[in-house]
């Protein structure tokens, strides 16, 4: 099982707690992980990604033991930790706003 | 006896005020979607309990959502506003091109007629229709593509459609407005448009009476006379009488034709209302007094609305979406301000009444009148 820690307002609209464990099949990459997040839960399709660019929105971003992965290609495997479901993959809201 | 429910949507959440045809106590609900901006919450005429609502996030984007109940449970509906064909550009703030980005919905339009049936203006402006009650969004390329779209350009808030009127005497005609592009009008449909601006004069373009570039900041029809329209632009109040082919200026004298919002009220075409703002530079009410004008003569005569509003001190702004009427026999008028308060008038603005005093800056105010 693969464990994903969502932001408060991505919680509220899947209706899940804070941490969600999913089943990716290896290899585990952030392709895999977005896919399988939004497969079981649809209503999140296009607030991590952009619908048209498939772009990770600019405020959200991707932490894996210790390391931002934000800005790593979707297709390289997460750490093992992750892979092994030891770690969670975090999908972080930026500290921003009024 | 009637009662009214006011869809408030502001930049923390939405909020529903409910009242009985009095309109003297007033339960507020919410906030619902806690932490997202509510651009705007709309009702359908053919079934009131169905309410949409656009919640955009500068983290998360563009959600929708909508109530088969009247706002008491809300399901996810589809968020994919993708744009027919090639997206092309529009003009960037410096004049250079800039391609089309969907970036959230401002405004939501049911139809008069079918129930799953809406319309979604949107920024980068754009047009879709879904006609399964959100379930999916199809463009309305032909706006777009009717051949000004390259020479739109964006308004301080974004290149926005804001504004959505349908026609009740012609399924086939509608009018929508874009800052800052202008007003257009489609014939058939919304398959083809055409740009609805003679008579426009803005100072701030090249042109002044150009074919597009008008900061358009609200349109209002009242039902009886569709043909009949009422613009607040970004100065100017003007008014149509042949469905836009020709506007002229009526904004007499208003201490300042600066402005957002205008309405129609419920019972009378002739009578119309606006809220002046000093200026674009200074987005409040000349002189720190919250006045809502009304003419009752179509335009030019105006007359202030002051009782039971603040009259000294007062610098809040009230949005383009954020007027509404209900339709009540003694028409009432609302209109929510980016300091959180919603006013209401039970007496077509005669005397006034916050409801709510202190919700987050108010982006949209809806009414439904309830049997």
């Amino acid at each position: 099982m693969i464990r994903v820690v969502i932001p408060h307002h991505l919680r509220n609209l899947a209706g899940t707690g804070a941490e969600i464990n999913l089943e990716v099949p290896p290899p585990v990459t952030l392709q895999a992980v977005l896919d399988a997040l939004e497969a079981r839960y649809p209503v999140v399709k296009g607030t991590i990604r952009d619908h048209a660019t498939q772009k990770r929105r600019p405020f959200l971003r991707f932490f894996a033991c210790q390391e931002d992965w934000s800005h790593e290609a979707l297709d390289v495997p997460l750490p093992d930790p992750v892979a092994e479901g030891l770690e969670p993959l975090y999908i972080i809201g930026a500290i921003a706003g009024g | 006896m009637s009662s009214v429910r006011v869809l408030v949507g502001t930049a923390k959440g939405g909020f529903i005020l409910t009242a009985d045809g009095k309109r003297e106590n007033w339960q507020v609900e919410g906030p619902f979607f806690g932490g997202w901006e509510i651009y705007h919450m709309k009702g359908s005429p053919v079934d009131p309990n169905r309410i949409y609502a656009s919640q955009a996030s500068a983290w998360f984007g563009q959600v929708i959502h909508r109530s088969d109940d009247g706002g008491q449970n809300w399901e996810t509906m589809n968020n994919e506003f993708l744009y027919e064909g090639e997206a092309g550009t529009h003009q960037w703030y410096d004049g250079t091109p800039h391609p089309w980005e969907f970036n959230r919905v401002w405004h939501l339009e049911p139809s008069l007629t079918e129930v799953d049936t809406l319309f979604a203006g949107v920024e980068d402006a754009a047009l879709f229709r879904s006609t399964d009650g959100g379930g999916s969004w199809q463009e309305l390329p032909g706006l777009r593509g009717h051949g000004t779209g390259p020479n739109w350009q964006p308004g301080a808030g974004g290149l926005c459609l804001h504004t959505i009127l349908l026609d009740p005497s012609n399924p086939q005609r509608m009018f929508i407005a874009i800052s800052a592009a202008g007003a257009f009008r489609t014939d058939d449909g919304g398959k083809s448009w055409q740009p609805i601006n003679r008579g426009l004069q803005s100072n701030y373009i090249p042109d002044p009476e150009a074919e597009v570039g008008h900061c358009v900041h609200r349109i209002a029809m009242h039902p009886s006379r569709p043909d009949v329209l009422y613009m607040q632009k970004h100065w100017d109040v003007l008014r149509t009488d042949d469905a836009g082919d020709n506007w002229y200026e009526i904004s007499g004298n208003l201490p300042s034709d600066f402005g957002f919002v205008v309405d129609v009220h419920a019972h009378e075409p002739e009578t119309v209302y606006v809220l002046p703002i000093k200026s674009d530079s200074e987005h409040y009410p000349p002189e720190g007094k919250l006045r809502v004008y009304r003419s009752r003569s179509g335009g030019n005569e105006w007359e202030a609305l002051t009782h039971g509003l603040p009259q000294k001190d007062c610098y809040v702004n009230v949005l383009r979406d954020a007027m509404a009427v209900d339709q009540l026999d003694s028409c009432g008028i609302y209109f929510g301000t980016t300091g959180g308060q919603v006013y209401a008038s039970a007496d077509a603005g005669d005397h006034w009444t916050p409801i709510v005093r202190d919700l987050p800056r108010v982006l949209s105010v809806e009414v439904q009148t309830l049997p």
